[in-house]
């Protein structure tokens, strides 16, 4: 018993040790990472957030940051199948609040969820059907060839 | 001041009718502007009345209005290009009568598609408009091979340039989803109709068909109309005038 738990003490100091070791390590990478943009081998997440949108997520960060693919999950459900649009929780918040400036957009280099989901190794794959610009920048980007039938051209070059 | 047992009886029955009365309209009124928090019920039944006397040959606005509106973009192959509605040209063989429809998903109270679809990403809300879970759906077309109206598209190309409001991508099959984006926000309309009213043919009507007081209902009560490929009791939310 004695020899356990003395293991077990050893093993725990380890653990703690360790911890610290590794949080003070992360911190400094942090700073590192903030200043420069990059760090030694992996580049830092890019943390924008449109600033006339207030500096307040619909929930804490450390909720967001652990549980944010739930709310979005569970709201893409109540959105398809029952019509409800509250924005709390809907992608379309998401992107309107963390689309790049200068992008407009969270994918990128430096978009926000892009180079997160980098960082952690996680595939992202809303963005694959989910519009990642910012509704406005949406709007300003021209359709590159939508879709006319035929007929369509001579029918417009009726009117006047 | 004294009531006698008349007046009293009087004035409760009053009350008892204002009360019946006032949720009653207090329901309708909720009914016209439902909150993005409710969920849709089945008070409604979204659909369409497309007078094809009034669909003018040639003119696709109908067709380019769907496409700027849900984002739908060319690649420049129409054999695999996603369509949503389409352009259907009748002709009657013994007097040459020629005469013109969009087509577009019928939007049936028994949707074919939804019966077939092995992960239940082909649905129905409860307001009788008929979508695809794209982020269920597998991409197995059934729901294609089933729907007698061949009006579902599968995505065979990367999509790019969608709109925040209708998702699009590779891999799915999608179709005409009435506008739902705007039926949520309360539009009460459709890019398809609204374009048609633009080119001043009034061709096609949305509405609520539940509602007896909306004009989609009321020109269905009043005037003839079909479904298309009635014998297959589909119950089309689409219902069509002068074929």
């Amino acid at each position: 018993m004695r020899t356990v738990n003395l293991h077990r003490t050893l093993t725990g100091f380890m653990l703690a040790a360790g911890l610290i070791l590794a949080s003070s390590s992360s911190l400094a990478h942090e700073k590192e990472g903030h200043a420069t943009g990059v760090s030694g081998r992996v580049p830092m997440p890019v943390h924008s957030v449109n600033a006339d949108k207030g500096d307040k997520c619909v929930r804490p960060e450390e909720v967001m940051r652990r549980d944010h693919m739930k709310f979005i999950l569970h709201q893409r459900d109540k959105t398809m199948h029952e019509g409800i649009r509250t924005t709390q929780y809907s992608l379309k918040n998401c992107v309107d609040c963390h689309a790049d400036a200068k992008t407009g957009s969270v994918l990128g280099k430096d978009g926000f969820c892009e180079s997160c989901h980098a960082y952690a190794a996680v595939k992202l794959d809303c963005f694959e059907c989910h519009s990642a610009s910012r509704e406005a920048a949406t709007a300003a980007i021209p359709a590159a060839s939508p879709v006319r039938a035929k007929g369509s051209e001579s029918a417009k070059g009726k009117k006047p | 001041m004294s009531i006698n047992r008349r007046q009293f009886l009087g004035l409760g029955g009053a009350a008892v009718a204002a009360t019946a009365l006032v949720p009653g309209l207090r329901l309708i009124e909720l009914a016209q502007a439902r909150s993005p928090e409710e969920a849709v019920t089945s008070l409604h039944r979204w659909g369409l009345l497309i007078d094809s006397s009034k669909c003018a040959d040639g003119c696709t606005s109908c067709v380019s209005a769907c496409a700027d509106e849900n984002g739908i973009q060319s690649h420049g192959r129409p054999a695999t290009d996603a369509q949503w509605i389409r352009k259907v040209t009748l002709k009657d063989k013994q007097t040459g009568h020629v005469q013109t429809l969009p087509l577009m998903c019928q939007h049936c109270a028994e949707p074919p598609c939804v019966d077939v679809c092995p992960t239940g990403a082909s649905f129905k809300r409860a307001d009788g408009i008929v979508l695809v879970d794209k982020h269920i759906c597998i991409g197995c077309r059934y729901c294609m091979m089933a729907c007698p109206y061949k009006a579902r598209s599968f995505i065979h190309e990367v999509t790019t340039g969608q709109k925040a409001h209708a998702p699009r991508g590779k891999g799915t099959v999608e179709s005409c989803t009435l506008c739902v984006h705007k039926v949520d926000r309360g539009d009460g309309s459709t890019a398809c109709a609204d374009a048609c009213k633009k080119e001043g043919h009034q061709a096609i009507l949305f509405g609520d068909l539940k509602d007896p007081s909306s004009e989609i209902s009321k020109r269905l009560a009043s005037q003839p109309s079909t479904q298309l490929r009635a014998d297959l009791k589909l119950n089309t939310g689409v219902r069509y005038q002068g074929i």
